[in-house]
């Protein structure tokens, strides 16, 4: 990835005096004072020392940013050339860097600590009781196990997206007709879906798919009672949303495949099935890899249904962790819990992730 | 032999060449088939829903499908968001309730897919072209933590952000959102765009070196324009998914930051409202995406396709 072969090569030399070197370092640490200097007015104005007249920790933020700011002026200056070339990094990471390491690293905080937004008494911390109250709860188990579930059943979603691009692929006409129709489920909003289909086509009485239900024999259609149903329903709208985007990424993956391999194939009497199979899959196995792990990925923040249609129900069926966690904190508003939940199912995800991540990159290797 | 046996023996189709002509046939069938098939599932909903909006309690309950056929459309659901033709002169504080909401959620979608892929071009371009040192990181690992960012599910940033926000003020503002829709679409942008720049040869900015342009120079006049392509299809995919992120939404903002998605959601949850009146929000909330869908659609695939081949 980072092929250092093509990587531009520029020489330059910069003549930097020390007087902008000490104007370079002069800011970057003049600004970083100012905003410790903030900071800590803030805190003693919590703290009740002293009225500042600062309500809130805006200021603090104005000045992390003016600081933000001069550090990146200040890499021109101390630097010279290679100064211009890290500004076209620095803004990213800085801004990657402050929206989540240091969010995470207070969340870590509050993971442990015993705190409902609600309550007057502010955060207090607890420990690990946390930690036990998560082992002992059996519906985020659930939550973790549903979510299993709803992983697998991305193998479905894949089988029928390979097929939908294979269709795609072949010679057809309207191709752009039906490019843009296979396209517009992924295009819609999840909380518009959830309504659309959800509330009013799955609808018991009035909905067209439990009339459409009823004509095959169905007496009672009933699309979110049972467990087993209610999940399946929800994989169902899930797959439903997604499928175009694996249908897209599997579709490049075909048409970069070259057509002479196709054509040797039938030449050396490979049939259509045994041409898939021995050609056609076989090339296809990053792409393949490449979709299925990023859908993973976007399957494991699986949530916006869940809370439009059915809340979880029943019984937590349908559960996945994030609408676990963003119930917890509607109903109990309780921050300290919710957290530590959501760390430990980053750990998981992480964890999962990269076991998916070295087992897909044995298996995509080419075999000798 | 007459001419007529001659090409007659000339032109005999062999067994196997005959079975051929049925067997293209039935796969023609097969195939148009299913693309029938699947446009049908893809866009029944959307019909679905947009007839419901025209629709009287009736025609929902015997379950009309086809407007002037076996149902006549009213403008029932339109007229209660203040959109049908009579009540769009006079006042409706759903429809202002309605526009407030579409605002901000144009305001916070457009904002945050430009400064991710304004952020996110650049440090695409820098990954692409130089090397980087930062303690023990190279290239190849802050190209990764930025992809990493992707497996971060929202909820875990949820709740610090909230009580961040909180103490920052910054609970219920579009900045707030801006900010952490920007943080969610920006590892898409650098994987789309580190793909487009590195497509493009250094033979072009070696060339505009040596003729005096700057670094940023090179950059601005020479690449960019040739990366626009990549750069438009990341801002549509951005654009789509910040326009229906609802989970940000319903935790960050409560009254004056809501988003479309968020009154989507409030209505749906409360019981007893019409079908006529959803479906016309519903419907009106998708809309501006199905009109991107259609004229945009090129760009959208090959954003989604940049990670596909390498």
């Amino acid at each position: 990835m980072s092929g250092s072969g093509d990587l531009l090569h520029v020489v330059s030399n910069d003549n930097i005096s020390d007087q902008r070197r000490a104007l370079g370092r002069g800011i970057i640490w003049g600004s970083a004072l100012l905003m410790a200097l903030v900071a800590l007015a803030q805190m003693l104005q919590l703290q009740g020392v002293h009225d500042f007249g600062l309500t809130s920790w805006r200021p603090t933020l104005y000045a992390y940013i003016l600081w933000a700011i001069c550090l990146s002026w200040g890499q021109v200056l101390l630097h010279g050339e290679h100064g211009k070339r890290t500004l076209f990094v620095l803004p990213a990471a800085l801004f990657v860097i402050s929206l989540t390491v240091f969010p995470l690293l207070f969340g870590l905080v509050i993971a442990f600590s015993d705190w409902n937004l609600s309550s007057p008494d502010g955060r207090q911390f607890n420990g690990l009781s946390n930690l036990r109250q998560m082992w002992a709860d059996p519906f985020y188990w659930n939550a973790l196990l549903n979510m299993l579930w709803y992983v697998l059943a991305i193998l479905v979603e894949y089988t029928i997206a390979f097929g939908l691009a294979l269709a795609l692929n072949a010679e057809i006409r309207a191709r752009k007709f039906f490019r843009v129709a296979f396209l517009l489920p992924l295009m819609l909003s999840p909380v518009a879906v959830s309504w659309m289909i959800g509330k009013s086509m799955l609808e018991a009485r009035f909905g067209p798919v439990a009339r459409l239900a009823r004509f095959f024999g169905w007496e009672t259609p009933s699309f979110f009672g049972t467990p087993g149903v209610a999940k399946a329903t929800i994989m169902l709208m899930d797959a439903w949303t997604f499928i175009p985007f694996m249908m897209i990424m599997i579709l490049a993956g075909l048409q970069a495949i070259p057509k002479e391999l196709n054509e040797a194939a039938k030449v050396d009497g490979a049939n259509g099935w045994r041409a898939f199979w021995e050609v056609t899959f076989p090339m296809m196995l990053p792409v393949s890899i490449t979709a299925i792990l990023i859908r993973i990925i976007f399957k494991l923040k699986l949530a916006d249904i869940v809370i439009a249609v059915t809340s979880g129900g029943p019984g937590g069926a349908t559960d996945t962790v994030t609408s676990f966690i963003f119930r917890e904190y509607r109903d109990r508003s309780n921050v300290g819990y919710g957290t530590l939940l959501a760390m430990f199912y980053l750990l998981v995800i992480i964890i999962f992730m990269t076991i998916l991540m070295k087992l897909a990159d044995r298996f995509a290797r080419p075999r000798t | 032999m007459s001419d007529a046996q001659m090409t007659g023996q000339i032109f005999k189709d062999s067994a196997a060449d005959r079975s051929f002509r049925p067997k293209w046939f039935t796969g023609r069938i097969f195939v148009y088939g299913l693309l029938l098939l699947w446009a049908f599932i893809c866009l029944f909903p959307i019909y679905w829903t947009l007839t419901t909006s025209f629709k009287m309690a009736p025609d929902v309950m015997k379950g009309n499908l086809v407007p002037w056929w076996d149902f006549t459309p009213k403008w029932l659901g339109w007229k209660s968001l203040g959109l049908s033709p009579d009540t769009i002169g006079a006042d409706s504080t759903v429809r202002d309730e309605f526009l407030k909401r579409f605002t901000n959620s144009a305001i916070t979608a457009v904002t945050s897919s430009v400064l991710a892929v304004a952020l996110g071009s650049l440090a695409a371009y820098g990954l692409s072209r130089f090397n980087y040192k930062f303690l023990w990181m190279g290239n190849s690992d802050i190209s990764f933590f930025f992809l990493s960012q992707l497996i971060l599910p929202p909820v875990v940033l949820a709740l610090p952000m909230l009580v961040l926000y909180k103490e920052l003020a910054l609970l219920d503002t579009r900045i707030g959102l801006i900010l952490l829709y920007t943080l969610s679409v920006l590892p898409i942008v650098i994987w789309i765009m580190r793909d487009q720049f590195s497509s493009i040869p250094t033979e072009l900015e070696e060339a505009a070196l040596v003729d005096g342009l700057s670094i940023w120079g090179a950059f601005f006049t020479i690449i960019l324009p040739i990366a626009l392509p990549g750069m438009v299809a990341a801002f549509i995919l951005s654009l789509v998914l910040t326009w229906n992120e609802y989970f940000f939404a319903a935790l960050l903002t409560s009254t004056h930051a809501n988003t479309l998605p968020v009154m989507v959601a409030s209505q749906t949850g409360s019981q007893g409202i019409s079908w006529w009146s959803m479906a016309a929000l519903s419907w009106a909330a998708i809309l501006p995406l199905i009109v991107i869908g259609v004229v945009l659609e090129r760009y959208i695939i090959k954003g989604m396709a940049a990670g596909a081949i390498k």
